[in-house]
């Protein structure tokens, strides 16, 4: 089990790019292709990470990568994936680091597929909540509330759950992680690495600039989003879900008033989102329940 | 027997692809049934991705090539047309995969017989084009078109465009050659400069900024340039191992001694044929030509072979509204430097039957733009309900 001390001094994401001061994507990449290792390919779709990492004549990455469009990441990393296998190399790794917008709206369908056809390749979607390489645009999984340039006014609407949409295609692996708990963050990333099939994982990856917060902010805001119950660790393992932090259920405004992206919201606003809060962990916690007893040994 | 999908079919076979990726959309169905039963009998060993879109299909194989394997796809109509984001990448970065489309009408009105304003607007996105004419040219241009694509001169890819139903569906007699000689003719795949490889990392498609990206363009644009020359040396090896060879570029018939000349794409080919041989009968000459590949666009060469004809009347079967058909349009550019008086003709749309009758009847109007030079740049309908041909 990889832990922090036991983390590899060598990089396979560079340093050198260009992501901003205090990125959260950059952040769990790095951690990532720590524990991914050399024998990997990674694919990349138009994002911020693209950017930051990819332009030419400079490339972050010391392992192959690809870049072929926006929302097709996921049947691209299994075309990788299926050639190497055709080659010989089926030991190698082909991983997507693919942004929410790219994940939750536009990259859904290929997801999809990829997902139901159980392709060999380990998705990750790091969850900035916008698209915020085009400058903040609100995306299917910008929270209730949020400010972005296309909801001046805050968004109307609830944060898409893609893991949840995951979970429905009976994949061996969908997890979330937060780079504000390092560990259980590597120790998913540890277990997507040793399974075979289609392998989820979504990263919470705080965006200073979107998000309206202090460039030292991001691990203390990833941390506070699973703190206040906001954003739920959880792991679904061949159909078993599981929680994997308890929250101390802090006030959600200790998390809301760090960010300038919820500086307007309302005390019903607030309530509102104590609520959604409440509403979801009851659920999950009746799906784990469930999934509990529909796996226990016989 | 077999249909122009099974030769299509087993012309992919024959050139042993590592990765098919494809999704389902009439007339192309047959061809991925087909390579499926392949697969399923042992008797073709490649990866199928059944997906869940043509947007995916493409997207898988061009992934897949850079990976450093053969690719093979077909579609048509509304699936080239949801390919054709992706259709622009496989040329600037080298991928030299071959796709047959079967040319089918795009709505709206929906509508699934032949028309080729499907692949026509594609025309600008850097692959290849060849329409061919029955299911022998089919199969045929399956394997040319790797030994093409994969030249290390030319490394762009080809789509295969032939019409739906009178050559996906309709069961001809054809020669389905076997392992041996495709492998004698087709070498494995071996990528020349990229791939994906982590013994070996580099970055594939990384964004560029104005300072390289015009090179690439540049570049792209003159591999299209060379192809010209690589399509005739191809037809020419390829008679050498089978025996059959195409005319290369474009093939004319009774061209000669033709006082006009006729341009067809496709099926239709085989009528206008017909509609040669009676007018000839009636002293009337008339010649044809067989367009096989519309990019790279033989202008040259076309205008060479028309330098001593007195007009040429251009068929098309896909209509770029308010300007005529695009072969048509690219004609009258070929021959600008000439005084020929070149007309448009428009019909068999939506899968309109185009006649022996139509095919005279544009030939006798090609024929009285000879003398009447005011014609030239005219776009007639041919077969349209209310419409009269002057």
């Amino acid at each position: 089990m990889t832990g922090l001390k036991s983390l590899p001094e060598e990089d396979w994401f560079a340093p050198g790019h260009t992501a901003c001061p205090g990125c959260g994507a950059a952040m769990v990449v790095r951690l990532a292709m720590k524990v991914l290792g050399p024998r990997t390919v990674v694919y990349l779709p138009a994002s911020c990470l693209l950017i930051f990492s990819d332009m030419f004549p400079s490339n972050a990455f010391r392992v192959p990568t690809l870049q072929v469009l926006f929302e097709n990441s996921a049947v691209c990393a299994a075309g990788v994936k299926r050639a190497l296998k055709r080659l010989g190399k089926d030991d190698v790794q082909v991983v997507a680091f693919a942004g929410d917008g790219g994940t939750a709206d536009i990259g859904l369908q290929a997801l999809s597929g990829a997902a139901e056809r159980n392709e060999d390749i380990l998705y990750i979607c790091y969850d900035n909540e916008a698209y915020m390489n085009t400058g903040v645009q609100r995306s299917g999984t910008t929270p209730f509330g949020a400010w972005t340039t296309t909801t001046p006014g805050g968004k109307d609407e609830w944060k898409k759950d893609v893991a949840r949409i995951l979970m429905a295609h009976d994949v061996p692996y969908v997890a979330t992680a937060s780079p504000g708990f390092p560990l259980d963050l590597l120790r998913k990333l540890e277990k997507a690495k040793g399974k075979r099939g289609f392998r989820y994982l979504h990263l919470l990856a705080p965006c200073r600039v979107g998000w309206r917060a202090e460039s030292d902010s991001a691990v203390d805001l990833a941390r506070l989003a699973v703190e206040t119950g906001l954003f739920t660790l959880m792991e679904c393992e061949d159909g078993v879900f599981r929680i994997s932090k308890q929250p101390r259920f802090l006030p959600v405004r200790d998390y809301l008033s760090l960010q300038g992206r919820f500086k307007h919201l309302t005390d019903e606003n607030v309530t509102a989102i104590e609520s959604w809060i409440r509403g979801k962990w009851e659920r999950d916690r009746a799906l784990e329940r469930a999934t509990a007893l529909t796996h226990a040994p016989v | 027997m077999v249909t122009g999908d099974y030769a299509a079919a087993w012309g992919a076979r024959l050139a042993r692809p590592e990765v098919i990726a494809a999704y389902p959309i009439t007339p192309q169905t047959l061809i991925i049934e087909h390579l499926a039963e392949f697969i399923e009998s042992g008797e073709l060993d490649a990866e199928m991705m059944r997906v869940e879109s043509e947007h995916s299909a493409l997207s898988a194989v061009i992934a897949a090539q850079a990976t450093g394997v053969r690719t093979y796809t077909a579609t048509s109509s509304q699936g080239l047309a949801l390919m054709h984001e992706p259709l622009f990448i496989p040329a600037p970065l080298h991928l030299p995969i071959v796709m047959s489309v079967v040319n089918r009408t795009v709505g709206a009105p929906l509508g699934i017989w032949v028309e080729h304003n499907d692949t026509m607007p594609q025309r600008d996105t850097g692959w290849m084009q060849v329409y061919v004419e029955d299911a022998q040219e089919a199969l045929d241009m399956v394997l040319q078109g790797y030994r093409l694509t994969e030249d290390p001169e030319i490394e762009l890819p080809l789509m295969i465009c032939m019409d739906a139903f009178l050559v996906s569906h309709t069961f001809e007699s054809v020669d389905l050659p076997g392992p041996d000689a495709a492998d004698r003719f087709l070498l494995p795949y071996r990528p020349a400069h990229a791939f994906l490889d982590p013994d070996r990392p580099m970055a594939i498609n990384p964004a560029a900024p104005p300072e390289y990206i015009q090179e690439v363009r540049w570049e792209t644009d003159a591999r299209m340039r060379r192809a010209l020359e690589a399509v005739e040396r191809v037809d020419v090896e390829f008679r050498e191992g089978f025996g059959r060879s195409y005319g290369g570029l474009f093939e004319g018939y009774r061209l000669e001694d033709a006082e006009v000349a006729l341009i067809t794409l496709g099926t239709v080919t085989s009528t206008a044929r017909e509609a040669v041989d009676r007018l000839r009968k009636s002293g009337e000459r008339v010649g044809l030509v067989k367009l096989r590949f519309f990019r790279p666009f033989p202008a040259e060469a076309l205008a060479r072979a028309l330098a001593h004809v007195r007009a040429v009347g251009v068929f098309d079967r896909s209509v770029s509204y308010g300007s005529g058909g695009p072969t048509f349009i690219e004609t009258r550019n070929a021959l600008y430097e000439s005084t020929t008086p070149v007309l448009g003709f428009l019909g068999g749309l939506g899968g309109r039957d185009v006649t022996v009758d139509d095919l005279i009847l544009m030939a006798r109007t090609t024929l009285r733009a000879a003398d009447d030079p005011g014609q030239s740049g005219r776009v007639h309908w041919i077969g349209t309900r209310g419409v009269v041909v002057p």
